[in-house]
């Protein structure tokens, strides 16, 4: 819709809008988030949530305990190779439409473990993130920010064509290979369907 | 508290047949501890536990250490071809893994005492025997140090591994324990993560 039209249209107290738009709109504003923290970071998420910060101004206060109520995840914490594998089994039994935030610089890439032998390096090796929130741990206003991002983010996206979501999409299932215990490691140890890392030119 | 003498030959006295040593610390902290035999290792715990004067009841930490093998290189006057030259011979002195037991007494308000158990060595023989049957607050820390350095502790009631999932076969606090190659390189790595770089660069550029 012409965007001149619509503001005359709305002065003049006719509210127009499209179905996409009132599907997005819906959808960002009643996020409900996952309830687990792995580690120091859900402290923060726990801040967050409570009168302090206030993460119901953003229409995210409502944390479900069972993933099949929830529709965000929200990894806050260091998650360990041994704990890798429930938590991409949580995420595939959330329904769509899902998302993710990983919180924190080991949810993101393993932080200060990263050189460790039990600590997965980013929760991204195995689901995809929308959103990555660096810190240790990020404040409550760094989380509020990552949500605003999210819900920027969903406010955007396109219900038809390439780039619709996934649960648009009937070849897609939203559910992610779960890795296994290894000798080692964790078998596979990473998703490559999910997790490309950029490659970082070293010149010789 | 007895010094670690005096408990050396109450133990001595106590446990017929049971071999102490003191294991003297060169560190700052000079803290002494007395390394006890396997075999009478139990008895030697059950003794300090119940023991009215000392009784110590309370096993406040477990830990394990590796000692990898050394290789210890000695000087020796040989004669060779008639003459008497200085010969370097080095002798390898095999490793071993240690777990680390620290006492306290609750009742006498007095520790710690510092005890240690040795393994014959590295590989096949890791096994000593478990306190857990006299110190119910071990159990824990010895399925950590199974778990963590490999020992086996003979009459523990369930050992199994503790931080790593069962399937799991390296023990990672082990010296030459190598982790998986599992993580990107920032873009200035240094020290062992740059050889680390640079070994899968050179390994990427191979194949």
């Amino acid at each position: 819709m012409d965007e001149g039209l619509r503001n005359e249209l709305s002065k003049a107290g006719v509210f127009t809008t499209s179905l996409s738009e009132l599907y997005n709109w819906g959808q960002k504003n009643s996020l409900w988030p996952l309830q687990f923290g792995l580690a120091c970071c859900a402290i923060e998420m726990i801040a967050a949530s409570m009168a302090r910060f206030d993460i119901a101004r953003f229409g995210a206060e409502v944390f479900r305990p069972s993933p099949r109520q929830a529709d965000l995840m929200i990894v806050a914490g260091t998650v360990t190779k041994k704990m890798a594998p429930q938590v991409v089994r949580l995420y595939n039994q959330m329904p769509e439409p899902k998302f993710v935030i990983a919180m924190g610089a080991c949810a993101i890439s393993g932080g200060p473990f990263k050189q460790g032998y039990n600590v997965l390096k980013g929760i991204d090796r195995y689901i995809p993130v929308d959103v990555h929130i660096p810190g240790c741990p990020p404040r409550p206003e760094a989380l509020l920010h990552a949500l605003m991002t999210l819900q920027k983010k969903i406010e955007e996206q396109s219900l038809t064509g390439i780039n619709r979501p996934r649960q648009m999409d009937p070849n897609q299932t939203g559910e992610f290979p779960i890795p296994t215990f290894g000798a080692h490691d964790l078998e596979p140890p990473s998703n490559p369907e999910v997790w490309r890392p950029i490659k970082i030119d070293r010149g010789s | 508290m007895l010094s670690l003498d005096q408990i050396k030959l109450r133990i001595e006295q106590a446990v017929p047949g049971a071999r102490v040593e003191l294991v003297p610390n060169g560190a700052l902290a000079d803290q002494a501890s007395l390394w006890l035999d396997a075999a009478h290792a139990v008895e030697c715990a059950r003794f300090l536990r119940e023991t009215p004067d000392l009784s110590f009841d309370y096993a406040s930490n477990v830990t394990g250490v590796d000692w990898p093998d050394t290789t210890v290189k000695t000087k020796v006057k040989k004669v060779v071809e008639g003459q008497e030259t200085d010969v370097e011979e080095s002798v390898v002195k095999p490793g071993f893994l240690e777990a680390v037991y620290h006492l306290y007494s609750m009742t006498r308000k007095h520790g710690p005492l510092v005890i240690r158990l040795r393994t014959a060595n590295r590989t096949d023989s890791v096994r000593l025997p478990s306190f857990t049957p006299v110190w119910r607050g071990a159990e824990f820390q010895e399925r950590e140090i199974f778990d963590l350095f490999g020992i086996v502790f003979d009459g523990h009631p369930d050992l199994r591994r503790l931080l790593m999932w069962d399937g799991f076969q390296d023990h990672p606090m082990r010296k030459d324990y190598v982790e998986p190659d599992d993580y990107e390189y920032e873009p200035t790595p240094h020290d062992e993560v740059l050889e680390k770089a640079q070994s899968r660069a050179a390994k990427e550029a191979n194949a």
